[in-house]
């Protein structure tokens, strides 16, 4: 096991590593970030000045050593325009977009889970078709044409909530959230539910499959027949046993909704890593498109080893193949 | 064409006689009245694309052709020269949205269809290789599918266009990048069940030259979960490229896809000026509808295991 471990953070390294070439050499070729930055009057030596400033004068392979020198010591680089630590700028954005992401995995899991099982148990009935007629709708609309619709709906035509922007914060154990209050969930739900859309008909389908597998096994059938009450044979007996595939999707899926969180948080103006990162490939802002691709990445592998060591601690058939 | 003769699994049922294998898929694939729906939804779909300049009321592009008076019209107005009805309204610069949509459409298909061709080729291809060569390359092959399934999609063609720029070569490089590995991984899984079974060690014994056995047999028949796989991913791939141009990282503004004709009624969209939005928005779904619901049919007709 703990050869599997040091395997996957070896792997690790060597993912970020490639991340890291392929991103700062492909964004040296892009564009010259002084161009934008610099007032467009200034002159060679004015250019001159900020391109040193920025340490943009020496040679690329250079400045990625300096780059790898610095990373090993968590420095990602200086904004060049926030002027700041590009590793702090982005840390400062993240409970914004987590708070996001947790509320659409906790809105897609409470609805996703019981709608799935319901339309696994009956699935002829009329509610049960309904329920899959809309999962297979929640794939197919493109979620950031969804989310213009929810403001379009939900803002502009009902003025029930606001469009845009994150509401106002509340220090939690010294972490900004807006969600743990009404005033701030009022913001954060409609790009909550935006992002959540997706993953919802995810795990309908899902559930949907892993119930209708299940109950023609026998333990529902000996559970039944021990008399127990419907409910404790649903509750308790099928859910702890469709939990376990579902367990890994949810937590991949976590992964990839911080990922598409990019696009829910530029509709909704949402002051995440995800619209940082947009602005900052716009403005040529190198240190924090590479500063959050590595953070990104890094959280995704970990997301996956997570999932994988819980998979295999939840369900005993499973053993690491590769724990040799 | 021999090889064409042989059927892909002995559990096939017997069907009357004289009826030719397409027609018998043809009949199994319309039993679904939905899916049937969807494939005449698609077929429209094509049909406007392809025809949009024959069609289309107006040239979207012909900026001597829009009248800036006409801008932002709901649909239904007529045009300030009264020569045309706008049916579905004018975006910000008097353009036609109608037109606009199926122009759009064409940029949008084009962009989905080449690069789902391009990634299934490349996919099928070393999935196959690695299938039928087995060790060191397939070891490494299917490491690199397995690391590069692990991210979503979006972030991958994220991190590839902010590299790459705008274009329409870039955002089909960006797709066939993210789209490859699904390829891959079905064609290898097709391939390795197909190549222990004895028509393969048949044609071993022929003595077949390797390139024929993997071209002309063993290709063909682990052809169709690729294409089921083919048709979920052109339809994510469209749906990528829209979100990719919404948000200013794909096509440029010169060939608007659906996306970006999308991104442009964003700003109005506070105002109420809802259908410079929400049309291109409505022709995005209907498309990727239709491609899920044939896709959807498609998978339990191709697929041996389900007995019918």
């Amino acid at each position: 096991m703990t050869v599997y471990i040091l395997r996957r953070l070896a792997q690790t390294l060597l993912v970020l590593f490639v991340t890291a070439l392929l991103v700062f050499f492909g964004l040296f070729l892009v564009g010259d970030p002084v161009e934008i930055l610099v007032n467009p009057v200034a002159d060679e030596t004015e250019r001159a000045r900020a391109s040193a400033a920025l340490g943009l004068d020496k040679p690329i392979y250079e400045q990625f050593f300096i780059f790898l020198k610095n990373a090993i010591t968590g420095n990602l680089g200086t904004s060049f325009v926030f002027g700041r630590s590009a590793l702090e700028v982005i840390i400062e954005r993240m409970p914004a977009t987590l708070e996001l992401a947790f509320l659409a995995m906790v809105i897609a899991v409470s609805l996703g889970v019981p709608l799935g099982i319901y339309a696994g148990l009956r699935p002829d009935s009329i509610a049960a078709k309904a329920i899959m007629a809309a999962s297979i709708l929640g794939f197919s609309l493109p979620t950031f044409w969804v989310g213009l619709l929810l403001i379009l709906v939900f803002a502009v035509q009902l003025g029930w909530l606001p469009s845009t922007g994150r509401g106002p914060t509340v220090d939690v154990f010294g972490l900004q959230l807006s969600i743990v209050h009404w005033e701030g969930l009022k913001y954060a739900l409609l790009p909550a539910i935006n992002l959540a859309l997706f993953k919802l008909s995810l795990i309908i389908r899902l559930a949907r499959a892993q119930t209708r597998e299940q109950v023609l096994l026998d333990y529902v059938k000996f559970a039944r027949a021990k008399g127990l009450s419907k409910a404790r044979v649903i509750g308790v007996h099928l859910l702890k046993n469709i939990l376990i595939p579902l367990v890994t999707v949810i937590g991949l899926e976590l992964g990839s909704v911080i990922a598409f969180a990019v696009v829910t948080e530029t509709i909704f103006a949402w002051p995440g890593m995800g619209k940082l990162v947009i602005d900052s490939i716009f403005q040529l802002d190198r240190p924090v498109v590479v500063a959050y691709l590595l953070i990104v990445v890094f959280m995704f592998i970990l997301i996956n080893l997570a999932v994988d060591l819980l998979y295999s601690a939840l369900d005993p058939r499973v053993r690491l193949a590769e724990a040799k | 064409m021999s090889t064409m003769e042989i059927p892909l699994s002995p559990a096939l049922p017997q069907q009357a006689k004289g009826e030719s294998r397409f027609l018998r898929f043809a009949r199994e694939f319309a039993a679904s009245h939905i899916a049937v729906f969807g494939l005449a939804m698609l077929a429209v779909v094509i049909v406007v694309a392809l025809a949009a300049p024959w069609i289309a009321p107006q040239n979207p592009y012909d900026l001597g052709k829009l009248d800036l008076l006409d801008a932002r019209l709901p649909p239904g107005e007529k045009a300030g020269s009264g020569n045309m009805t706008y049916l579905l309204g004018t975006d910000g610069q008097g353009r036609d949205m109608l037109s606009a949509i199926m122009y759009g459409l064409r940029v949008s298909l084009m962009v989905g269809v080449a690069s789902g061709a391009i990634a299934l080729t490349l996919g099928a291809a070393l999935g196959v290789l690695a299938a039928y060569l087995g060790g060191r390359f397939e070891q490494v092959l299917m490491r690199i599918v397995d690391i590069q399934l692990g991210f979503p999609a979006i972030l991958v063609a994220l991190i590839l266009l902010a590299v790459l720029g705008k274009g329409v070569d870039k955002i089909i490089i960006a797709l066939v990048t993210v789209q490859w590995a699904y390829y891959a991984r079905t064609a290898r899984s097709a391939a390795l069940v197909e190549r222990n079974k004895d028509y393969i060690e048949a044609a071993r014994g022929l003595g077949l030259s390797a390139r024929r056995i993997v071209l002309r047999h063993l290709l063909p028949n682990s052809l169709p979960p690729l294409i089921v796989v083919a048709t979920v991913q052109v339809a994510h791939a469209i749906a990528l490229e829209a979100t990719l141009s919404f948000l200013g990282l794909g096509l440029p503004a010169t060939e608007p896809s659906l996306g970006l004709l999308i991104a442009n009624g964003y700003e109005y969209m506070l105002s109420g000026k809802y259908w410079i939005s929400v049309y291109p928005g409505v022709a995005l779904l209907a498309t990727i509808l239709a491609i899920n619901l044939v896709g959807d049919q498609l998978r339990d007709v191709l697929n041996p295991r389900l007995a019918r």
